[in-house]
């Protein structure tokens, strides 16, 4: 499966809130991020948690976030970034 | 004997301890099993009744994880300080560049992120305990804590400051959350004033918190 997302891409991960095992953290919905590195296809967690197969593989991106675009009132330095593996299915174009 | 005891009855017991039962460590069977120790027992059993391994091969297996210590860890991470090639292989895929030291660092892979003068990584699974364990050994509890894994993204500089670690506001402070199929280890910033020093000296100065990003290397003055 190749990846639909590149290295550079500006992705919106999905503002789901879907019930069950899902390895999205959750201040990280909704926002906008940049995908630093394509880490290549991985099962699916949210079915290998079931016991099914999780395949097709989803492509595996690392993302970047501006940590303080993440949290209302972060207190910390301006330049500093929040690094998230996401799968693909939860990523769209921003 | 004390002479200060308040109680009502005059015999001498010979000994003074304190009248009250005092507390004393509870043995394992009297912490009650959780749902998930006592699933794990049973999948355990019933891999070994249906030969998928024996009992012993699952004590060999939880002795050699046990067995994983930070050193491995910080044997790679002083070649790589000594040596540019090796440590472009390290940044490339950490569980070949360990297995070119004798290293096995399992069939999961890590990934290291590199400190530099002007970022500085910290690692933390907000969602479990993600850890390059085969690498540098169980993690800390502290590690596992609610409170570390949700504060370390939400306000990672209180965080190091109560590891006594303070990272300038002109260094970008990079956490990286490991909640999928990756591990990953910091590579830290060779320190200063160690010109000269062989690799095993350099791997005395990585300690498991430095490799976590919570703190520095340590320093070679003391």
């Amino acid at each position: 499966m190749s990846a639909r997302f590149a290295v550079g891409a500006d992705v919106r991960v999905r503002a789901a809130f879907p019930p069950g095992h899902v390895r999205t953290p959750f201040f990280v919905r909704g926002k906008t991020g940049r995908v630093t590195q394509v880490l290549g296809p991985y099962r699916n967690p949210e079915a290998l948690a079931y016991g099914r197969s999780g395949e097709p593989a989803q492509p595996l991106y690392r993302v970047v976030f501006e940590t303080a675009a993440l949290w209302d009132d972060y207190r910390g330095a301006p330049h500093d970034s929040t690094v998230v593996d996401l799968y693909e299915n939860w990523l769209e174009q921003a | 004997m004390a002479q200060d005891h308040e109680h009502g009855h005059e015999h001498d017991h010979g000994h003074d301890h304190a009248h009250q039962p005092h507390p004393f460590q509870p043995d394992l069977e009297e912490t009650p099993l959780t749902h998930y120790q006592v699933m794990t027992q049973a999948v355990g059993d019933l891999l070994i009744e249906k030969g998928i391994f024996s009992a012993d091969e699952l004590r060999a297996m939880l002795e050699a994880i046990d067995a994983k210590s930070p050193a491995a860890g910080a044997r790679v991470v002083a070649r790589a300080w000594t040596d540019d090639g090796y440590k472009a292989r390290l940044l490339e895929d950490v569980n070949k560049a360990a297995a070119e030291l004798g290293i096995d660092a399992g069939g999961i892979p890590i990934r290291a992120v590199e400190n530099t003068e002007s970022v500085h990584n910290v690692i933390v699974c907000t969602l479990c305990s993600c850890y390059p364990r085969l690498l540098i050994g169980l993690p800390p509890d502290w590690y596992k804590s609610r409170a570390y894994r949700s504060r370390t993204v939400r306000e990672p500089r209180a965080v190091l400051a109560e590891f006594g670690t303070v990272i300038p506001d002109d260094v970008e402070l990079r956490v990286h959350d490991s909640t999928a199929d990756l591990r990953y280890l910091v590579l830290p910033l060779r320190p200063a004033g160690t010109e000269g020093w062989s690799e095993e000296e350099l791997a005395g100065l990585v300690t498991r918190d430095c490799m976590i990003g919570v703190t520095l290397p340590k320093s070679p003055h003391y």
